[in-house]
């Protein structure tokens, strides 16, 4: 699977959320989007998955082509079963068990039968580690177990790869770690992801690629290695420095 | 009280609860079962906006909501005959009790979908739901819990309102005590009699609302399983 995305544009009324965003993930890689708070990373992400309309772009996932602006809802439903979003705020569906989330959408969008979606789900919920929880309702769980359910939702599709936004900034500080090792497992198999977080030690050691996004644009992209250890632009160098200063304490 | 008030109250009993029993429950029941289909129906068509019907929905609550129910039962009773359309009194009371109860149950019903969170939609999406699969699994569903409530407080409303079919000549239990009060002559007593078994039907259905509440409200318990 490759997924590029070429000059997308966003704007709300007249403010300009995304200016031109250029972006690859090939296969296996995870992606840190990193940059500051109201830069264009969620809208980003929701772009890319037509949660919101782009107002121009491209998009060229195996190798077929769509244009952002004018993608029809047939293209729409079709790309969505190849992908998953974890949002910030979890968003399980309210009314319905850890299990539940996990097999609606085999259910019901892929039509799979019950059985075989419910044994799916288990495993899905097992490897998040909340095998244990299934019957419990998203109210009944704390905010890092409903974090793993909805990795575990996104998992059991099979996704090609899984948008992530900001998937640990909701959580209290002691339940963070959880959700993020589970992530890290998920990238150590080989799992294709996007990730916009502000979770340094994730973005060091397990992404790929790091991408800096300030107000619409991509500021500063490539490996992970080379833009932690060598940032060519001031305004990064800047925010990985304040990033740090805020870690120490 | 004397010995013959007692009497006419024994004997008054079953002739208001019977007409109670086989009009004012099932009138109320077939009313609101109707009522609940007409307001999704029209809570739904708004929600999703429905260009042109959304008119149309919009269009019946106003009015509905706009005019006494007492005039649209006369309409309906004795307008339409006026114009040739005779529909009997049982029929003719279920069609305006439905029509009207649709009105401010699709109201309380779209209410209750436009408080469900934008994010319930969007996570339905991402795994690949389509629309009307949302809508029925998940935003209808949670909806429905939310209003259930003020629905059920409707549903208590509207079965003493039903009391106003007696005009339009339906034999429900207001119709049988005022018959009995040209027989005897015990306003007080006979009506006192007739609040009393709308007081016990509306009690059945206060119950019947807690516990639907309880069973409804499973998701929303805290704590372990
Ligand atoms: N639906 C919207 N309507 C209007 N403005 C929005 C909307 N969504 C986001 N914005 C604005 O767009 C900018 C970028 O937001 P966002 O993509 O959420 O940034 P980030 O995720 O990087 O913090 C912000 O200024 C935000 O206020
Ligand atoms: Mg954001």
């Amino acid at each position: 699977m490759t997924l590029e995305v070429k000059a997308v544009t966003k704007r709300f009324g007249t403010l300009e959320v995304l200016k031109g965003i250029d972006l690859t993930v090939e296969q296996g890689d995870v992606v840190a989007i990193l940059g500051p708070s109201g830069s264009g990373k969620t809208t980003l992400l929701r772009c890319v998955n037509f949660l919101e309309r782009a107002d121009a772009g491209t998009l060229t996932f195996d190798g077929e082509d769509f244009d952002l602006a004018h993608i029809g809802k047939k293209d729409i439903l079709r790309l969505r079963k190849k992908t998953a979003f974890v949002f910030q705020n979890y968003n399980l569906f309210l009314n319905k068990t850890a299990l539940e989330n996990v097999t609606e959408g085999l259910v019901t969008a892929r039509r799979m039968p019950k059985e075989e979606a419910v044994a799916k789900a288990e495993r899905a919920l097992d490897r998040v580690g909340m095998l244990d929880r299934k019957n419990h309702y998203p109210s009944q769980l704390s905010g890092g177990q409903q974090q793993r359910v909805a990795i575990a939702r996104a998992l059991a599709t099979d996704p090609e790869i899984i948008y992530f936004d900001e998937p640990t900034s909701a959580l209290d500080p002691e339940l963070i770690g959880e959700v993020l090792s589970v992530m890290r497992a998920l990238a150590e198999e080989g799992m294709t992801m996007l990730v916009v977080t502000h979770e340094m030690n994730f973005a060091r050691n397990v992404s790929t690629k790091v991408i800096f996004m300030e107000d619409g644009v991509v500021l500063e992209s490539g490996p992970a290695r080379e833009f932690f250890e060598a940032p060519r632009e001031e305004r990064v160098k800047a925010f990985l420095r304040n990033i740090e200063r805020k870690e120490e304490k | 009280m004397d010995s013959r008030v007692v009497t006419i109250l024994i004997e008054s009993f079953p002739k208001i609860l019977i007409p109670g029993l086989v009009r004012t429950i099932p009138l109320t029941a077939i009313s609101f079962s109707l009522a609940m289909v007409i307001a999704v129906a029209v809570a739904l068509i708004q929600f999703a906006g429905i260009r042109g019907l959304r008119q149309l929905c919009r269009l019946y609550i106003w009015v509905i909501r706009g005019t006494p129910l007492l005039v649209q039962l006369f309409v309906v009773f004795f307008g339409l005959p006026h114009v040739g359309v005779v529909i009997d009194p049982f029929p003719a009371a279920v069609a305006v009790f439905s029509v009207n109860e649709g009105a401010y149950a699709a109201e309380i019903i779209r209410a209750a979908l436009e408080s469900v969170p934008a994010g319930q939609m969007e996570a339905g999406y991402c795994v690949g739901m389509s629309y009307l699969q949302i809508i029925r699994r998940v935003v209808l569903p949670q909806a429905m819990r939310t209003a259930f409530p003020s629905l059920a407080n409707s549903l208590i409303a509207m079965v003493k309102d039903t009391s106003l079919a007696s005009v339009v000549t339906v034999a429900e239990m207001m119709m049988a005590t005022k018959q009995l009060n040209a027989l005897y002559y015990e306003p007080l007593a006979l009506y006192l009699e007739t609040a009393f078994i709308y007081l016990m039907f509306c009690t059945v259905l206060t119950r019947l609302q807690s516990w639907g509440e309880k069973k409804l409200s499973a998701y929303e318990r805290k704590g372990a399983v």
